[in-house]
């Protein structure tokens, strides 16, 4: 893991590939890795489609070592969507292939002349180029189908659907799971109008004859990796309620806390609720035949995932998360389990984003497109962004530019990305979160639901103002460490709860880089990426104005509980004072 | 009084989903999980109306008790 490789889409001649030390970037993974780099190499007043944008790949610091659920892949730009700084990660299997690889990084930069697309073969010879026009139009399945025809099943696949081949705002990169299906994506932001960009359709990554990165101190790695297990075992969200109800176990959560936006963020709770919730969901799954508990990467002992099948019995998509079930479901006033599986399955295999569709989609339904709650014509408008028609391309852009388009006043985005799947009124620290953060609206960036609803790390009471400032400071901070680590973000419900696991988890990163990191180490370090990242947005244009939630969260509100958000513009610009 | 309760999750198994039940009045909520045979130790969260509560609060006649194991998502 102390090598960057560099890639060159407008090389002359065709895409060259050279490979440089990670020098100043060691230590850093997932998201660390790419905002920093992108900080520092990306001029934030360039166009997110332009030649002068870069894409960097990095993968987590523990990638293809032993250490459970160490396999997040982080992509990093200047977002199309946000115009400002973007990092989204994925789980499958790309991340881990690419640090047995001894990649820290790659980093995608300029962009070819012409319209051909292009296919990258990265494996332990080195980096292959080829023009590759085979794919183009195809979705996310049927290229994977193609590719690994040509390149085995052992490969890990990166690839764009036709929403990244139009550089739709809503686009995401798809990465393969243990089965090769594209199921797993880099989703928020419009990163996949960016591989688009540079005309990438796909990048293979063949890990054949390579072994686990090597650690300094192998035997202490190997405890540490014993007892890392153990803990998210021992955990009741990581050990049980993820494996057996996946990440949906929240429907019923948030509904009964009057937080599960409905009716494009009308209402707060959702008559159809316990229809589409994990425990009927994981109930369907296990009677057709398909698996409630399934690991998105291998060496995953979370196993949140699933494996959705059609009324036939057959394969239709991965268990769609609780974020997509929202979307999609309550939000759209949808109860059908089979419809909600259905549009994941067109997200997937469209490559876009499930939150940013499912909002969109409300935003068209308020505007009267569709009918609230009429599954099928959910489904039809899904169709037109895949097909590319105009009314598909305005949908594919996200739900700010349709609600622009459309008329619609209740437009739920900050930084013109979506809201997810708690309304900031009834779960005010999450608000708070999507103010805030650099991303946009995105509930990963400092996960307040954890302590506003779930008790887990403390409580903080929901409905009210107080306290929720510093929670969310606190959470970004920790979150933006983790991220950087590369591990996936549900070991911190057990890191949270379980000083003993939090001290497995530096173990790990001590022993494998013969570091010494303590907790103050990683609290430092996510303070370091988010000034890195606020820096970014403020040279992109970005003032205190954009760290807003839209105006009708404080003018309306939502039942049951009457709510409004109440947390005070002033008090959101004392997030970051640290 | 009667209330209606709701479990979710793992405490659905062998149980029920939600039911109406009949409570003398004052019972708390921890007097409810303990009528259900629930371990103290393995709930979550405790909602009533849809709002946080902690063992000791006492329901009102046709409130919601909504009784979860620890949970996570997102």
């Amino acid at each position: 893991m102390d090598t960057i490789l560099r890639i060159d889409m407008g090389a002359p001649g065709g895409p060259k590939a050279s490979t440089e030390p990670v020098g100043k970037y060691a230590g850093l993974g997932g998201r660390g890795m790419t905002s920093m780099i992108v900080a520092d190499e990306v001029d934030p007043l360039c166009h997110p489609l332009s030649a002068a944008n870069k894409l960097v790949f990095a993968p987590g610091l523990l990638a293809g070592t032993a250490a459970s659920t160490s396999g997040r892949l982080s992509v990093g730009c200047k977002s199309p969507l946000t115009g400002g700084i973007k990092e989204a990660n994925a789980g499958g299997q790309a991340g881990m292939a690419l640090g047995r690889l001894g990649y820290a990084a790659i980093i995608v930069e300029g962009q070819p002349p012409g319209d051909d697309l292009w296919k990258i073969l990265i494996n332990k010879e080195g980096v292959s180029f080829s023009v590759d026009n085979s794919c183009r139009g195809l979705g996310n399945y049927d290229t994977v189908a193609k590719l690994s025809k040509i390149h085995g099943e052992k490969c890990a696949y990166m690839t764009i659907g036709q929403a990244g081949e139009m550089k739709l705002l809503a686009s995401s990169i798809a990465c393969t799971d243990r089965e090769l299906h594209p199921t797993r994506h880099m989703g928020r932001g419009g990163v996949g109008a960016v591989m688009g960009a540079k005309k990438i359709k796909a990048i293979v990554v063949d890990d054949t004859g390579t072994a686990p990165p090597q650690s300094k101190d192998p035997s202490a790695f190997k405890t540490a990796a014993k007892a890392w297990v153990e803990g998210l075992k021992r955990h009741a969200v990581t050990g049980q309620a993820l494996p057996a109800f996946g990440t949906n176990v929240l429907t019923n959560v948030l509904n009964e806390a009057g937080g599960y936006p409905t009716f494009n963020f009308k209402e707060g709770q959702f008559a159809g609720a316990s229809k589409i919730s994990g425990e009927a969901q994981a109930q369907l799954e296990t009677d057709r035949g398909g698996l409630a508990t399934h690991g998105c990467q291998r060496g995953c002992t979370i196993q949140c995932s699933g494996i959705f099948h059609g009324k036939d019995g057959k394969y239709v998509t991965k268990q769609p998360e609780y974020e997509t079930v929202w979307s999609h479901g309550g939000n759209c006033g949808i109860d059908d389990l089979d419809a909600i599986a259905q549009l994941d399955r067109m997200d997937d295999d469209f490559g876009v984003d499930t939150i940013e569709m499912g909002v969109t989609i409300g935003v068209a339904m308020e505007a009267g497109v569709v009918k609230f709650g009429d599954a099928q014509g959910a489904i039809r408008l899904l169709g037109e962004v895949g097909k590319g028609t105009p009314l598909g391309r305005v949908l594919g852009s996200g739900a700010g530019v349709t609600g622009k388009v459309f008329g619609v006043e209740r437009v739920p985005v900050v930084k013109n990305q979506a809201l997810p799947a708690y309304d900031p009124r009834a779960v005010q620290g999450i608000g708070v979160t999507y103010a805030t953060s650099t991303m946009g609206a995105d509930h990963t960036a400092g996960y307040a639901v954890a302590t506003n609803i779930l008790k887990v790390g403390g409580f903080v009471d929901p409905l009210k103002p107080e306290g929720q400032v510093d929670l969310s400071r606190n959470l970004q901070i920790a979150t933006a460490a983790v991220d950087s680590t590369g591990m996936c973000l549900f070991i911190a419900f057990a890191v949270l709860d379980q000083p003993d696991t939090f001290q497995n988890l530096l173990d790990l990163l001590n022993a494998h880089y013969g570091l010494a990191l303590t907790g103050d180490d990683v609290v430092a370090l996510g303070k370091k990426v988010l000034s890195a990242e606020r820096s970014f947005n403020a040279r992109a244009g970005f003032t205190v104005q954009d760290d807003r939630l839209p105006r009708f969260f404080e003018q309306e509100p939502v039942a049951p509980h009457q709510a409004t958000f109440t947390v005070k513009p002033e008090e959101l610009d004392t997030v970051f004072n640290w | 009084m009667q209330v209606t309760v709701k479990l979710f999750a793992t405490f659905r198994t062998g149980r029920f989903d939600v039911a109406q039940m009949e409570h003398p009045a004052g019972t708390t909520v921890g007097g409810i999980v303990d009528a259900l045979g629930i371990p103290r130790e393995e709930i979550g969260i405790l909602m009533v109306s849809g709002r946080h509560a902690d063992l000791n609060e006492r329901p009102a006649p046709g409130d919601t008790v909504a009784i979860f194991p620890m949970v996570g998502g997102g």
